[in-house]
């Protein structure tokens, strides 16, 4: 049984997302590679910035 | 560049809906019918990914619709084609999630439904002109 981490399987999932939402929305394969990682950065910050504001809000 | 506008023409001919119904049932084959063979490796290594991953995690596979979420869970894991068929007849997946991880993989089950979804639906915009 595979078993990630909370943070490894956020990190997976948005490498797969993006990698789809790159290539299924943008044109030319220079601008789907930047939107792929913009989608990547995107998925994983606000990941980590809704985390953060969790656990200040729990405390 | 004849042959190129040649294959471009044999890609494109025949049933519109082709490429739709092939990259539902099979990740990254809508791009492959169109000679889109990086896009649709990388589609299909992503979607495939997500699926195995969600199986992997003992994801729940939705089997039938009791209420409001299960239908919606159900619907995404349709999205997956063959490998959700598959995975149903070979019985893989869990029926109740008991773990923290097996909720992620339920999660990346359905979701990789949704993207086949998205590269499908791109498959047939490719197909029609919509896209290039």
């Amino acid at each position: 049984m595979f078993r990630p981490s909370h943070f490894a399987a956020v990190v997976l999932f948005a490498l797969f997302a993006s990698v789809v939402f790159g290539i299924t929305q943008r044109e030319t394969p220079k601008r789907m590679i930047r939107y792929g990682i913009y989608c990547f950065v995107l998925f994983t910050a606000s990941a980590m910035v809704l985390s953060w504001l969790m656990f200040l809000i729990a405390r | 560049m004849a042959t190129t506008q040649d294959n471009n023409a044999a890609a494109k001919s025949g049933f519109v809906y082709l490429p739709l119904i092939v990259g539902w049932l099979v990740p990254g084959a809508g791009h492959f019918l169109l000679r889109k063979w990086g896009r649709g490796a990388l589609l299909a290594a992503s979607i495939l990914g997500m699926f195995v991953m969600g199986i992997a995690m003992q994801g729940k596979l939705y089997g039938g619709a009791h209420d409001i979420l299960d239908i919606l869970g159900l619907a995404g894991d349709l999205g997956n084609g063959m490998l959700y068929f598959l995975s149903r007849a070979a019985g893989l997946g869990a029926d109740q999630v008991q773990v923290t991880t097996a909720d992620y993989g339920t999660r990346f089950i359905v979701v990789s439904g949704l993207l086949n979804v998205i590269a499908a639906v791109d498959a047939h915009n490719l197909r029609t002109g919509r896209k290039s």
